[in-house]
């Protein structure tokens, strides 16, 4: 039948291995963390419905329980080269694997907030990351770092996407369902909390997603104002001070809040642009992955074996992510039978 | 001696103080017009607005005030509404718009002994 390296073991990763295991290939999957599971495995719970994050583990783990899946942690991939249609796989280890087809299944990584200076993370203690966030859910504790309950929070838009002076132009299309997501959360642990979120554009482009914007107006108060903070500070009583303009109103506006959430954008990882440059594979101006066609080639890489899974190309959601893989899976397939 | 006479002037600060601001008149709008919260800012109340076409007037404008508690364009503005009620037609969000005008004079009059038209 064949045998198909998938390089990630995130949401993709594990779902186009698992399916074409079923399928009756033999898949190994590369992960460079110790564990699988990606990014979502940090995430406590999903939007639009706030489904633990867990049931999507879960299930990705029992998908891949299967005796021709073989997943091998700690191993990141550097360079895949080919020799009259046999793959190799390297990795930084030295260690070499053999292939008839690869899934590149390599996902984003979080943009890192400290690149954003102006907002103070890292510098001022109750500035987080919409991550860190997710992480007290799980802990099940929102506090400030000196242990009181914050009493107004405010969530910032776009940390890292739409922004020139970072280098991305995208949309990385997650945050802001995610902010209402976490807005409401954060307002049902703490109901006495005062909710702001400071956004550009409210992109809710997903099934249910307005609903959601609207669920956050309607039952938990929360306060949208739109306009992009310039900058944080901390006033001499030891509270966050935010600065922007209120475009709708059209003057500019200063606020105190105790807890400021950065909603980080996603990028492509620094070490996908060397495995692409190594092995021939084009990016695009968004520095991810180029497919060969936005419309019938998402999953083609370009070089005939190697196909893409996932947020390796483009910012996607978790539903997405899987019908990508699961289209990959449909690719190698049809390669690997007409050979 | 005022500061003119020196040839100069002073400029209000034009920045909203959220801190200093008071937003009772909003608060008595979201608990008696609870849609008041629905706003997404759209503008189709105000396009729609007979008295906007007329007069400086848009709803738009005056739930954004309320809302940061810039209640003094409000006050002077809410009385140029004709309680036509058109705005509540076009308003995607279901906002009942004509209450929201009608507890914001309410508020006021209550609060700051604003007449009653």
């Amino acid at each position: 039948m064949g045998k198909v390296v998938v390089i990630g073991g995130g949401v993709s990763g594990l779902e186009a291995a698992g399916q074409l295991a079923r399928m009756g290939y033999r898949v190994t999957v590369t992960e460079k963390e110790d564990k699988t599971g990606g990014n979502v495995k940090n995430w406590y719970h999903l939007f639009p419905d706030r489904r633990d994050s867990k049931e999507i583990i879960e299930y990705l783990n029992k998908l891949t329980d299967h005796p021709d899946i073989q997943i091998l942690t700690g191993k990141e991939i550097t360079e895949i080269s080919s020799d009259n249609g046999k793959f190799n796989v390297k990795s930084s280890d030295g260690t070499i694997l053999e292939a008839d087809a690869v899934v590149v299944a390599t996902g984003f990584e979080l943009f890192d907030s400290r690149r954003k200076e102006e907002y103070g993370y890292g510098i001022y203690d109750n500035v987080i990351t919409s991550a860190d966030l997710e992480r007290m859910f799980r802990s099940g504790e929102v506090r400030l770092v000196n242990g009181k309950v914050p009493e107004r929070a405010g969530f910032i838009h776009c940390v890292g996407s739409r922004d020139e002076k970072v280098g991305n132009y995208y949309c990385s299309k997650l945050c802001c369902v995610t902010a209402v997501k976490q807005a409401i959360e954060i307002q049902e642990k703490i109901p006495s909390l005062k909710t702001f979120c400071f956004y550009m554009d409210m992109r809710m482009g997903g099934a249910y997603y307005e609903e959601l914007y609207r669920e956050a107006q309607e039952k938990y108060g929360i306060t949208f104002i739109r306009g992009k903070v310039s900058e944080i500070s901390v006033n001499i009583n030891g509270r966050l001070v935010v600065k922007a303009e209120d475009t709708l109103a059209g003057r500019p506006l200063r606020m105190e809040l105790d807890m400021v959430v950065l909603m980080v954008g996603t990028e492509m990882p620094e070490g996908n642009l060397k495995l692409a440059a190594l092995s021939s594979l084009k990016c695009g101006e968004n520095r991810f992955f180029k497919p060969a066609d936005n419309h019938f080639g998402s999953n083609l890489s370009g070089r005939k074996g190697i196909f893409y899974a996932g947020c390796c190309v483009a910012p996607m959601n978790i539903t997405e992510s899987i019908s990508h893989a699961r289209a990959a899976v449909s690719e190698v397939v049809n390669y690997l039978k007409t050979k | 001696m005022p500061a003119s006479k020196f040839g100069y002037t002073l400029s209000e600060p034009r920045v909203i103080d959220y801190e200093a601001n008071n937003r009772q008149i909003a608060e008595y709008i979201f608990e008696h017009e609870p849609t008041f919260r629905l706003c997404i800012e759209c503008g189709a109340c105000a396009a729609t607005c007979t008295a906007g076409q007329f007069m400086t007037f848009s709803l738009r404008e005056l739930n954004v005030l309320l809302k940061r508690g810039e209640n003094d364009i409000p006050r002077q503005r809410i009385k140029n509404c004709m309680f036509c009620g058109k705005c509540i037609l076009v308003c995607p969000r279901g906002v009942n718009t004509r209450s929201v005008i009608f507890h914001a004079r309410e508020a006021f009059r209550k609060t700051e002994g604003y007449e009653r038209l």
